[in-house]
């Protein structure tokens, strides 16, 4: 008597403590391996869009904060300087040297963030508890400035709304000579770990070709081995000044842009991050940040579309200008969105227990694939 | 009144009401089903870290409704999303409570005005016990937001009926 | 590398008068109108020509132009009858460089634009994401359905200047 099959589908449902936000699966089963994967999203879609059209352009700031709501110094100053690429102003050099170092230092804590949890998923609990203990003492640094551990308003049109407390300097420099030695420890941890090793290597291969029809950027894109980075490749704000590495996927313990790859580009690029920390600190200049603030962000008619390297990837904003003060459309490309895109693709013909790995390997945030 | 454990002072033997027993013995352990939907999820999760410790006051994250007894609603909640939060709701058993953590749960949030698909305010499909303001609120704010859960937990009492 | 003023010229001498104008004077990035039913054989050029290469789509996004007539609606609330809705296509070539910004218009009232989904698979979730916000079809494109509302949704498309919003969607109330 033969035996009958057939096809599963299970549900991966909003509610699920490995999908790192409200995200839906819908997995087709032939037995425990994989033929397709559906995501449903939209279970967070906030409106950002039309609320940007009915504020006016410094009121969109928080708004524009809590969509990546993990590195938001970072989507700020991507809108920002948009803004202000359409007005046409130029910010003062201290401006420019605070920004660069609030930027690097939460792509440090989204780094962290993204492996604490990436090792949850796995099923190693201790790594998660030391990068949120580390991540406590960058929130303090921000606190300090801003008053805000997770959602700042900080950037601007034209500035940044405080400068910096008077022991920021000598604070940052104790933060980077304290976490240098904890970028080693979480590699005795996690990184070398036989358990996540096999875990990990040869599970959800990204071939170079598929990544850059997807639109895949960020650490993802150079975890399959292609050295592309908007700092270098399309310098914004002050980035062509300073001295540093771009990590790529070179497929040490399996191929080239596995899982394994895409993680451990993101521990070298928090050790590259602290060299242009260490070296913005040293440059700072003086000056007043609220120099160039404009009294009425009225720019003239136009579009521009500003690009900036999240810790995730390639965050743009497209905004149109009609000339009032509120904007006419702004289009946000984020980077989660676009990566959630290519989970059907790399997830054939592996096993459920590897969609959670791929998923924490790729790295998204729901408040920016949904917005 | 104070708690419990401080009356035991001779051989282990404490006289008091089965009300104050079993009110005391819900509020030193309520399981909460992390219910971590945007941003105020991320400060949730830092309250369980290391730093403002969780785990000290009994609350640990269990991940299935059927074994939590306190639901934690962070984050803002969508029309589409709120269909599922009733299921869930429906499916934990009593006792159970409700904190309401952040302003877009409370009420909406900063998307009270031109949000299409924001619903304004979780108790506008299950019942709230405690909110906590705050966008999103600081650690300390939701261990306080807990701390008069457990207040209200030790007013109950079995023959009175609560919500 | 070569500028979007060249571009234009070789899409030109190519495609005739499937390129509609060339607009630069306003700030910031100078655009290239082309016809809604032509984009996708346009698109096809740009990503097989060896000196062109865009191999890259950055971003993909409808727009409401809002450039019709404001009329009275069925139950006396304001729509906007006539007019276009516009789709902004923005594309860098990884090897060259270069970047360039395309646009193309297509009737308010029947707004269908060919996808380029067959040359970037890309595009496949930001048109989903047009269609579901503004209600731009766009042609040949494998499952075009809601991706951010509900899939019973039937209030219409939320990001349209004259979109109302429904009272209740089951049975919860949607005004503050």
């Amino acid at each position: 008597m033969a035996l009958k099959t057939e096809q599963m589908i299970l549900n991966m449902g909003p509610q699920h403590p490995a999908t790192h936000g409200v995200l839906r699966l819908e997995l087709e089963l032939e037995g425990e391996i994989i033929q397709s994967v559906q995501p449903h999203i939209g279970y967070l879609h906030r409106c950002f869009e039309k609320h940007a059209e009915a504020m006016t352009y410094p009121q969109v700031i928080p708004y524009v904060d809590r969509m990546d709501y993990l590195a938001s110094m970072y989507n700020e100053f991507g809108y920002v300087i948009g803004v202000e690429k359409l007005l046409g102003i130029q910010v003062p050099e201290r401006v420019e040297y605070i920004r660069v170092i609030m930027g690097e230092l939460q792509r440090i804590a989204s780094h962290l963030v993204a492996i604490g949890t990436y090792g949850m998923d796995i099923g190693a609990f201790t790594p998660f508890l030391y990068c949120f203990r580390d991540r406590e003492k960058i929130l303090s640094l921000f606190e300090m400035t801003c008053g805000a551990r997770l959602l700042y308003n900080y950037f601007w049109v034209g500035g940044l709304s405080h400068d910096l407390h008077p022991d920021f300097v000598r604070s940052a420099k104790e933060f980077v000579k304290y976490f240098r030695p904890n970028i080693k420890e979480l590699n005795d941890l996690l990184t070398n770990n036989r358990i996540f090793i096999d875990r990990t290597a040869n599970v959800g291969v990204l071939p170079l070709e598929t990544a850059i029809n997807y639109g895949i950027t960020g650490p993802n894109l150079r975890g399959s081995g292609f050295k592309w980075d908007l700092r270098k490749d399309d310098p914004y704000s002050i980035y062509n000044k300073f001295d540093f590495d771009i990590p790529t996927g070179q497929g040490l313990v399996g191929t080239v842009g596995d899982c394994w790859d895409r993680y451990y580009v993101r521990i070298q690029e928090m050790e590259q991050s602290l060299r242009i920390i260490e070296q913005a600190l040293d440059q700072l200049p003086d000056g007043d940040v609220t120099s160039a603030i404009p009294k009425r962000v009225k720019p003239p008619i136009g579009q521009v579309y500003s690009r900036v390297e999240n810790p995730k990837g390639e965050l743009g904003y497209f905004i149109i200008s009609d000339g009032s003060v509120n904007p006419f459309r702004i289009k946000v490309r984020g980077p989660s969105f676009v990566h959630l895109g290519v989970m059907n693709e790399i997830c054939k013909g592996h096993m459920v227990a590897d969609v959670i790995a791929i998923l924490g390997s790729i790295d998204i945030v729901l408040g920016e694939v949904d917005r | 009144m104070g708690l419990l454990d401080q009356q035991f002072n001779k051989e282990s033997i404490i006289v008091t009401k089965v009300d104050d027993l079993l009110n005391w013995a819900r509020l030193s352990s309520l399981w909460q089903m992390g219910f971590g939907l945007a941003c105020c999820a991320i400060e949730m999760m830092a309250t369980s870290a290391s730093h403002y410790d969780f785990d000290r006051f009994g609350v640990i994250p269990r991940n299935s409704p059927r074994q939590s007894d306190v639901i934690i609603v962070s984050g803002t909640v969508t029309l589409k999303m709120a269909i599922r939060i009733k299921r869930l709701y429906e499916q934990m058993p009593d006792p159970k409570y409700v904190i309401s953590m952040g302003s877009c749960s409370n009420c909406g949030g900063p998307y009270w005005e031109h949000g299409y698909h924001v619903l304004k305010g979780v108790d506008r499909v299950i019942p709230v016990d405690v909110y906590v303001p705050g966008c999103p609120p600081r650690p300390e704010a939701l261990l306080e937001g807990l701390l008069k859960l457990q207040e209200k937990i030790r007013n109950e009492s079995l023959v009175k009926k609560t919500a | 590398m070569k500028n979007p003023e060249e571009i234009f010229n070789i899409l030109k001498e190519k495609f005739g008068d499937a390129i509609i104008e060339f607009a630069s004077s306003q700030p910031v990035d100078p655009f290239i109108t082309v016809k809604p039913n032509e984009i996708d054989k346009i698109c096809r050029f740009l990503f097989d020509n060896d000196e062109l290469l865009f191999d890259s789509l950055m971003n993909l996004s409808g727009v409401d132009d809002a450039n019709g007539k404001k009329a009275a609606g069925q139950n006396g609330d304001n729509i906007i009858e006539g007019g276009t809705l516009s789709v902004y296509y923005h594309l860098e070539s990884t090897k060259f460089k270069h970047k360039l910004v395309l646009k193309t218009s297509a009737p308010r009232e029947n707004p269908e634009v060919n996808s380029v989904e067959s040359i970037w698979r890309h595009a496949d979730w930001h048109e989903r994401e047009a269609y579901d916000l503004f209600g731009i079809i766009f042609l040949n494109h494998p499952d075009l359905r809601r991706i951010l509302m509900p899939y019973d949704w039937e209030a219409g498309h939320p990001l349209r200047k004259d979109y109302k919003n429904p009272e209740f969607y089951h049975g919860m109330k949607v005004p503050y």
